[in-house]
């Protein structure tokens, strides 16, 4: 039955804990030659019903991170608490709250169908036998598996593999939920179904977290309410992603592509009061003899746009197409980082530890 | 309203405070969940008849031929196909119990036991049950064709003590494993050396194809250490009374209160050794492949 029950503060009762609360989390890995710093003094928290990300690339320390706080590996220092649940002391509690979904996962046996598996699964949170047989064929059509349903899992595809975790996931109806890179290795349309899967379960009941890890910026973006962008152990950023990419958003640009525009039209405008720069825009993968002129333009503020729009209209060139350019989280993660995601050597340069440690 | 809307409970602290009745209905659940895929499993891998049936029944008619040349007392022919049941619980102990945990590492499922509300141990007796029903099919098979192929003669006066002996054989045997399955995890990489390690002598010191009492003291020893020895010692004296017996075993009334308390040793042995191991493998991260 579905019960709207975020845990929200009673006028009379102690605030509700957040969903997750990490105080200066450190985790080494005592590996040879030199020990591996995977997390560096992080702090974090994230509300009940937040859609969390954590985004970076490989060897940020993002599934050390879900390790701790699923009860899986110990902080070397630092607290860490779900729902006001220590991950040190409380694992028990905790368990019964929540679930993980790992992408690749190859959990589970393949001797079994699709049902049976999610079955045995649905014993280990409790479910009498007969309530796991019905949430089992509730959730392999959810996920759309009800033709795989008597499927062997030795004979699923990635995708359909995935979306199988993802139902042994919700079995227990988790509270929050860890999603560590769950699209990793899918294509295009099976990726889809995921986020539509996990995006559709959240949004059903109020006060479902979900803390996903990801070093897909589209993902991040499409399905965070906030993100923490993490590097070499450590929390760079944390914000919305319009937040985020504010952060990198200091003048406002916009591109514009007009009939035509005189020679000299484009210094004219560069003059004005607030306008910081004119550049020709590149052809949109267009055809080079396009029959339109493009320009991109580096405003002060959103305001200016106003008094470039006459000034064209005096030049008699006529707009026909007007749009403004927003950052995306890459550029957010290349102007806190210094580097792409997909820089290895300078992944290897850099950050506490020096080296890359678990992801 | 969607499956995406069941919800069980009101608030995290409340869905997180379980009852001591929850807690005991997960963790038999869990059993019964984790027992399931061994149960279907045999019905479903045909191959397994060959391998854990046809080639244990050839290892144990091999020695029939070898005492009917040899012209040793009947009742031999009798010992060895008791013996040759028995290894179905050997095998299935040593190989898919011991080796267990490290498999269910490599496949990322142990991970996902540890984060689940109920008890690794749960997981274990699951393992066991099924084992058992499992590994007790082919040993009823092997003992049935053998018998009636090589007219083995049973003389039973005790059937109740026979059961009992039999099953505190099996409660002990799994016992070990379960206690194995810890270690051999620890041990990691070697979980498969380590199960042909232990597979071998523990047939030889155990006596399955000859009397036991014949190792003097190796036998003796292997009587106080391994179930599978003194389980089948017993299982023989009292499945062919009368029997031209080696004298220098305990009587089986013994030999079943041996078994107790190796059951009970073994069992509170793996249950600290899961504790231990979890604290261990949280400190360490070696819960999930990757740094063990």
């Amino acid at each position: 039955m579905a019960i709207p029950a975020t845990p929200t503060p009673s006028p009379t009762g102690p605030p509700a804990p957040p969903a997750i609360e990490a105080r200066g989390l450190r985790r080494i890995y005592k590996v040879k030659p030199t020990p591996v710093v995977a997390l560096e003094h992080v702090d974090l928290e994230v509300a009940p019903g937040e859609f969390f990300g954590l985004l970076g690339p490989n060897d940020a320390g993002k599934t050390t991170l879900i390790k701790i706080l699923t009860t899986l590996l110990l902080p070397s220092e630092g607290t860490a608490r779900i729902f006001g649940f220590d991950v040190s002391r409380e694992e028990t509690q905790i368990r019964r709250i929540m679930n993980m979904v790992a992408g690749g996962e190859q959990s589970g046996y393949g001797i079994l169908t699709v049902r049976e598996q999610l079955w045995m699964f649905s014993q280990f949170y409790g479910l009498s036998r007969s309530d796991g047989w019905r949430r089992v064929d509730e959730l392999v059509d959810a996920v759309g598996m009800g033709a795989e349903r008597e499927q062997r899992v030795s004979t699923l595809s990635t995708g359909q593999r995935q979306k199988m975790n993802i139902a042994r996931g919700l079995l227990n109806d988790p509270w929050i939920l860890f999603l560590d890179e769950p699209t990793l290795g899918l294509d295009v349309a099976a990726a889809r179904q995921v986020r539509e899967l996990v995006s559709a379960w959240k949004a059903a009941v109020l006060g479902r977290t979900v803390l996903l890890t990801t070093h897909y910026m589209a993902e991040a973006d499409e399905l965070c309410d906030r993100i923490a962008i993490v590097d070499h152990g450590r929390i760079l950023a944390i914000g919305t992603p319009e937040e985020l990419k504010r952060r990198v958003q200091r003048e406002s640009i916009f591109r514009v592509e007009l009939d035509h525009l005189d020679a000299g039209g484009a210094a004219a405008l560069a003059l004005l009061p607030g306008v910081l720069s004119v550049a020709p825009a590149a052809a949109d993968g267009g055809p080079v003899d396009r029959q339109t002129v493009g320009l991109n333009l580096a405003l002060a503020q959103d305001g200016i746009l106003a008094s470039v729009v006459g000034a064209l209209g005096d030049l008699g060139s006529h707009i026909v197409a007007l749009r403004k350019s927003e950052p995306s989280l890459e550029d957010v993660f290349v102007e806190l980082v210094g580097r792409g995601f997909d820089d290895p050597d300078a992944a290897e340069a850099s950050g506490p530890g020096g080296t890359a440690g678990a992801a | 309203m969607s499956v995406y809307e069941f919800r069980r409970t009101v608030s995290p602290q409340a869905a997180a405070a379980w009852t001591p009745r929850q807690v005991l209905l997960t963790n038999l659940r869990a059993v019964g969940g984790r027992a399931y895929p061994r149960v279907h499993g045999l019905f479903r891998e045909k191959s397994w008849v060959f391998f854990e049936v046809l080639l244990p029944f050839l290892s144990t008619s091999t020695f029939v031929f070898v005492y009917r040349a040899l012209r040793a007392p009947p009742e031999y022919i009798g010992f060895v196909v008791l013996g040759g049941a028995m290894t179905a619980f050997w095998l299935n102990v040593i190989w898919m119990m011991a080796s267990q945990l490290w498999w269910e590492k490599s496949q990322g499922n142990l991970e996902l036991y540890f984060a689940a509300p109920m008890s690794i141990m749960s997981v274990l007796f699951g393992m066991a049950l099924g084992g058992m029903v499992m590994s007790s099919t082919r040993a009823v098979i092997v003992l049935a064709v053998a018998s009636l192929l090589y007219e083995v003669r049973f003389a039973i006066d005790q059937w109740l003590l026979l059961l009992a002996v039999f099953f505190l054989t099996l409660a002990a045997l799994y016992g070990l494993g379960m206690m194995l399955a810890s270690l051999f995890l620890v041990w990691g990489r070697e979980a498969f050396q380590m199960s042909q390690l232990f597979t071998e002598p523990v047939y030889f010191v155990s006596g399955l194809n000859f009397p036991v009492a014949r190792l003097g003291l190796l036998g003796a020893l292997a009587l106080a250490t391994i179930p599978l020895a003194v389980g089948l010692d017993a299982m023989r004296q009292l499945a062919f009374i009368g029997a031209n017996f080696p004298i220098g075993t305990p009587p089986p009334e013994v030999e079943a209160l041996i078994l107790v308390v190796m059951t009970v040793v073994f069992l509170v042995a793996a249950r600290w050794m899961l504790r231990t191991l979890e604290r261990r493998a949280r400190r360490e991260g070696r819960l999930s492949v990757r740094w063990q």
